[in-house]
């Protein structure tokens, strides 16, 4: 019983990881075109992809966008939430829902409003279009973990330091700020990688100029599908894990989300 | 009334940018939806929304939308179910790791694991490929470029947001519970069947709708997997606003969509009370 039980979930995961598996086995292809199974094994795609220039810069741009998009996020989160934890005011449970209601609408539909509001103003295809774009669909990541962690600060820490003379600003800086440091990095970690890996609005928004790595990778794919995308996937792949194994290193990842 | 200085100043780079990147949008959608021009949004016309709903075409598209997405919410749940149920159980010191790998694959980008299932499903892909060296086949079996790859491979790119969502609504599972049903003399299948299904059933219902949600609203799968043969409101959307740059029919294939969007979220809610009365 129990064994039959463990195989299905041992054949459930192979399904879950079965396009990751297998992008790393046909990564290591030798052959120009896409086929199963590998004849001889090389890191040629891998070569290939390196060579690419067009990968390169699009990878660079993706990189450029996600920082600036996870920096941005944070600190428009950062201040959002302060307000919306520490105050009341008037407005603050409809401010608190439309913060979160872009979860509520389908991103396809939220890319076509973008491209609407974006092309008249001449920001279709620019950094300025697709950074914005991508910090509608991030900053209410970045709300909800800054949120968690503000709430989680022990008010008596802050009212200490301020009985013992320190200004609002020195309280803000030297002991909100580092005790909600772990929900600052978490939620800049997760813009950069939404940022990072969005295609949905990025294919409305982006074209030649400022295309994306997963919008250059989707054009791609729609003419060919050899095995230097596999590499290029691998590689991806690779780069999130590093990228979350950093964040569970400095920070716990259970602490962090 | 120095906080309420203090107050608006924290506010105002957050109003800002949901002025410009959600509220301005969105109007502009339903704005655009009703123009006579298609990309310029200018007039009042209800043209487009009469093309779409006259059009037997965009009906079909309609029907093929909602298709894919029951059909992927309902194997979504069913395979997402066993694995949720027991990371929910489980006291193995592997729980983690587990954990992790369920939901890793929220890590990598749908464009790259969509490129995964064509490497899968291809006609010379790992299971023609396997089945032709193996000469159990001559001709490849057609499981991609149609609406059978792009199910397959949203039900597996959509699959850790059901696990994530049953995870977090099993919250009322007991094993106290199913214990003291055990020991009253029910058996295990009555167990399952009486107590855990019904507590886990609120959960299920929240996976079922967020996959669903995200399969009616997906593009980039359908499209790439289904070889430009599948055409669901994404891929259409997205071909009106990029191809025949028609922006204001866009629009209004959006606004459609968000109306199907919306009446499944209240049926939803109406489930949940029933379940949760």
């Amino acid at each position: 019983m129990k064994a039959i039980r463990n195989l299905c979930l041992m054949l459930l995961y192979l399904f879950l990881l079965a396009p990751i598996i297998v992008v790393f086995i046909v990564s290591f292809d030798t052959r120009q075109y896409l086929a199963f199974p590998p004849e001889s094994w090389s890191f040629g795609s891998y070569a290939k992809v390196f060579a690419n220039d067009a990968f390169i810069a699009a990878f660079g741009r993706s990189v450029v966008i996600g920082l600036v998009v996870g920096l941005i996020a944070v600190a428009i989160g950062m201040l959002l939430s302060m307000a919306l934890v520490r105050y009341k005011f008037r407005g603050r449970d409809t401010i608190g829902f439309l913060v979160l209601a872009p979860f509520l609408v389908p991103s396809i539909v939220l890319a076509v409003g973008l491209m609407l509001v974006l092309s008249p103003m001449g920001l279709l295809d620019t950094y300025a279009g697709i950074m914005l774009a991508h910090l509608g669909i991030t900053v209410p990541y970045t709300v909800r973990t800054i949120t968690m962690s503000l709430m989680a600060v022990d008010r008596r820490i802050e009212e200490a330091a301020m009985v013992h003379g320190a200004s609002p600003f020195t309280v803000f800086r030297r002991i909100t700020l580092p005790l909600v440091s772990p929900g600052l990095i978490a939620g800049g970690v997760i813009a950069f990688l939404i940022s990072f890996d969005e295609a949905t609005i990025s294919l409305f928004i982006v074209s030649i100029r400022t295309s994306t790595l997963p919008t250059e990778i989707y054009r791609y794919l729609e003419y060919s599908t050899d095995p230097q995308i596999a590499a290029l996937s691998v590689v991806l792949i690779l780069i999130s894990v590093a990228v979350v194994v950093l964040v569970e290193r400095l920070i716990g990842l259970r602490k962090a989300i | 009334m120095r906080d309420r200085g203090l107050v608006l100043a924290l506010l105002i780079p957050g109003l800002l940018a949901m002025l410009a990147t959600f509220i301005l949008p969105m109007a502009w959608l339903l704005r655009a939806s009703f123009s006579t021009s298609t990309m310029v949004q200018v007039g009042f016309t209800l043209d487009h929304y009469r093309a779409a709903l006259v059009d037997p075409f965009y009906w079909k598209v309609a029907l093929n939308t909602l298709t894919l997405g029951l059909t992927v919410a309902g194997v979504a749940v069913v395979l997402a179910y066993p694995i949720a149920l027991f990371l929910a159980r489980t006291t193995s010191r592997w729980r983690g790791v587990l954990t992790a790998l369920a939901v890793a694959p929220l890590l990598t980008s749908a464009v790259v694991r969509t490129y995964g299932w064509m490497v899968i499903l291809g006609d010379r892909g790992v299971i023609n490929g396997t089945l032709q060296s193996l000469s159990i086949i001559e001709t490849p079996l057609r499981l991609s470029n149609n609406s059978f790859g792009a199910t397959v491979a949203l039900v597996e790119i959509l699959m850790p947001y059901a696990i994530l969502a049953m995870l977090a609504g099993f919250g009322r599972l007991s094993v106290q519970l199913e214990e003291a049903a055990a020991m009253l003399g029910a058996n295990p299948l009555r167990v399952f069947w009486r107590i855990v299904l019904p507590l886990s059933l609120p959960g299920v219902l929240t996976g079922a709708l967020l996959v669903f949600v995200l399969a009616i609203s997906s593009f980039v799968t359908p499209r790439l997997m289904g070889g430009g043969r599948v055409f669901v409101l994404g891929t259409e959307v997205f071909s009106e606003a990029t191809v025949t740059l028609n922006w204001s029919l866009a629009a209004a294939l959006s606004v459609m969509l968000l109306v199907l969007f919306s009446s499944v979220i209240v049926i939803y809610q109406r489930a949940l009370r029933r379940l949760e009365a």
